[in-house]
């Protein structure tokens, strides 16, 4: 049995949860005092997430770099590849803030800075 | 008075010092209050500091919204000029004058040349400054590889240059860690993050951070030495026992080609020092008054500038507040109150402002703990107020609102203490 320790991050509470896996199936949750907490140490077990952002270089822009962000959360363990993809991008101005700048296996990339 | 007739003049109702957020939301306020306003700032574009954080957290109170920092600033920006704020970037302040209440200089320098503005009332919001390796007490060799972290940070996310591949990271607050995740992210390998207090500093959203890129955290620990020929090459760590004493045979060195300092930011206030505003010890900042007005009437402070803020939303609503103030110092030609309420600081309270309330006013209250604790009320004996909380952390800024008809109650003083519920 695997035994996984969070703080949670859902709100100020910062309650600390231990999700319990046996065979690849979670058996116990415990110390969360919310089910928005339960479902969010349930989610970083099974398939932790998070917002990705980086910059890439633009062309003829008033800085050398236009900041991007994933347009939703991406699974944790596809991050180093779509970094890899992000790296070989390059970018040419005028870039509106909020415009789709690029896509990769179906996430959108955000600029976040104008250029 | 010496009206200085070499240098061109211009004349205006507010200066805002500063387009940070705060700078920014102060100047979009005064316009909208109908003020002739000019915003200076010195960095070739708008934004303060947000520009540099492209990690999202930001506005969730402010614009309902989680934005990057970027984002965040180009909402305020766009307004600016939507409302027709006038503006200069790459303009550096160089002197505040103070020639009498409603009458005050601003010398600046830009690109046309050196200027003087005068205005009746001045929002200074210059934010603040990075701690430096030697005032955290890092001896040995003078290389490079020595960052602030906001300098790291520029080079990196403004700049698109990684400063460096192998990284010690001094400091777990949130700037600290959210530097960790940049540097892991675009490959450089983070050894360590080295934190002198025996708790980390960062929100828990954060702190998880290092858990994602297995970064191993140091508590109880300071790096004390940097060596290396040309480039950093390792640096020394050791342990600390709970009075922060080093303890002997503790130390080993960790190699490196980087350092990056994020040991806390400093409210700049040189310039408002040499015009004698008053300073409160504990913040950094000015002792102001319920408008955020500070010592020398007419000189409104807000954001950073005023007190460290660990969220830009509060940043923003000083920005506006101080607008608000600056409106009316002008129309009335002074802040008055009958009577003027002292905040205080109780039990476990390391900082708080404003420093002195009128009770004509609802306030909203900054203050930060000393040490953390659990399952505490913030509480103000004087009027019997309580606000329960489930923990406090030196890094999290607490946020206080009081009434009016709740300040009218008090006698002299307000104190504000935290205690266990
Ligand atoms: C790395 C980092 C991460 C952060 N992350 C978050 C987050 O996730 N969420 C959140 O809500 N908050 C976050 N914050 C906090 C928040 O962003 C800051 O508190 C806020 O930006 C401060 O705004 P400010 O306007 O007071 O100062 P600043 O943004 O520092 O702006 C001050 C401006 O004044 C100008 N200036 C200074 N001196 C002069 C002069 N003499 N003449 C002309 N101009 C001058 C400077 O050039 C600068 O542009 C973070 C802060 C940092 C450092």
């Amino acid at each position: 049995m695997k035994v996984y320790r969070f703080t949670c991050i859902v709100c100020p509470l910062g309650c600390s949860i231990e999700v319990k896996v046996e065979n690849g199936k979670i058996v116990d949750v415990t110390g969360h005092t919310c089910p928005r907490g339960q479902e969010w140490a349930i989610e970083e077990v099974t398939s932790p997430k998070r917002i990705v952002m980086s910059v890439v270089p633009v062309e003829g822009g008033a800085l050398p770099t236009v900041s991007v962000k994933t347009a939703e959360p991406v699974p944790k363990d596809k991050i180093p590849k779509l970094m890899r993809f992000l790296a070989g991008l390059k970018l040419k101005a005028p870039i509106e803030i909020g415009r789709v700048v690029a896509e990769w296996e179906g996430i959108k990339i955000v600029a976040t800075r104008g250029a | 008075m010496e009206p200085m007739p070499q240098i061109p003049m211009l004349s205006y109702d507010v200066v805002v010092i500063g387009g940070g957020p705060a700078g920014m939301a102060a100047a979009v306020k005064a316009k909208e209050l109908g003020l002739n306003v000019l915003l200076l700032d010195e960095n070739d574009y708008l934004g303060g500091i947000l520009p540099q954080c492209i990690h999202p957290g930001f506005g969730l109170h402010y614009f309902k919204e989680e934005l990057t920092g970027p984002e965040f600033a180009s909402r305020l920006a766009r307004r600016m000029v939507e409302l027709g704020v006038e503006y200069r970037t790459s303009s550096r302040v160089l002197e505040i004058r103070n020639y009498s209440d409603l009458e005050k200089v601003v010398i600046f320098t830009s690109p046309a040349g050196v200027y003087q503005a005068w205005a009746k009332a001045i929002i200074y919001a210059a934010g603040a400054r990075e701690r430096h390796a030697f005032e955290i007490g890092i001896v040995g060799d003078r290389v490079a590889g020595i960052y602030t972290a906001g300098e790291a940070q520029t080079l990196m996310d403004v700049y698109g240059i990684l400063p460096g591949k192998e990284i010690v990271i001094v400091g777990s607050g949130d700037v600290g860690l959210i530097m960790a995740r940049r540097f892991a992210l675009e490959g450089a390998k983070v050894k360590a993050v080295v934190e002198l207090m025996p708790y980390p500093g960062g929100l828990a959203r954060n702190v998880m951070i290092l858990k994602d890129f297995n970064i191993p955290l140091y508590l109880s620990h300071k790096v004390v030495e940097v060596r290396g020929r040309g480039r950093v090459q390792r640096v020394k760590v050791v342990k600390v026992d709970e009075n922060f004493n080093e303890v002997p045979g503790s130390e080993f060195w960790i190699e490196a080609d980087t350092l990056v300092i994020s040991a806390g930011l400093v409210p700049s206030v040189k310039k408002l020092k040499k015009i004698g505003v008053e300073i409160d010890p504990a913040t950094g900042g000015p002792i102001v008054n319920d408008r955020l007005e500070t010592s020398v009437p007419g000189i409104f402070v807000a954001g950073n500038s005023l007190l460290i803020n660990d969220l830009v939303d509060y940043v923003a609503e000083q920005g506006e507040l101080a607008a608000e103030a600056a409106k009316e110092f002008i129309d009335k030609g002074g802040i008055e109150s009958r009577n003027w309420v002292k905040v205080e600081k109780g039990e476990n309270v390391r900082l708080i402002a404003p420093h002195y309330l009128s009770g004509d006013r609802d306030v909203h209250l900054y203050l930060r703990v000393a040490r953390p604790m659990e399952d505490v009320e913030v509480r103000v004996p004087e009027i019997g107020k309580r606000l329960r909380l489930p923990v406090v952390k030196p890094a999290e800024m607490i946020r206080l609102k009081l009434k009016a008809e709740e300040i009218q109650k008090a006698g002299e003083k307000l104190t504000v203490e935290v205690v266990g519920a």
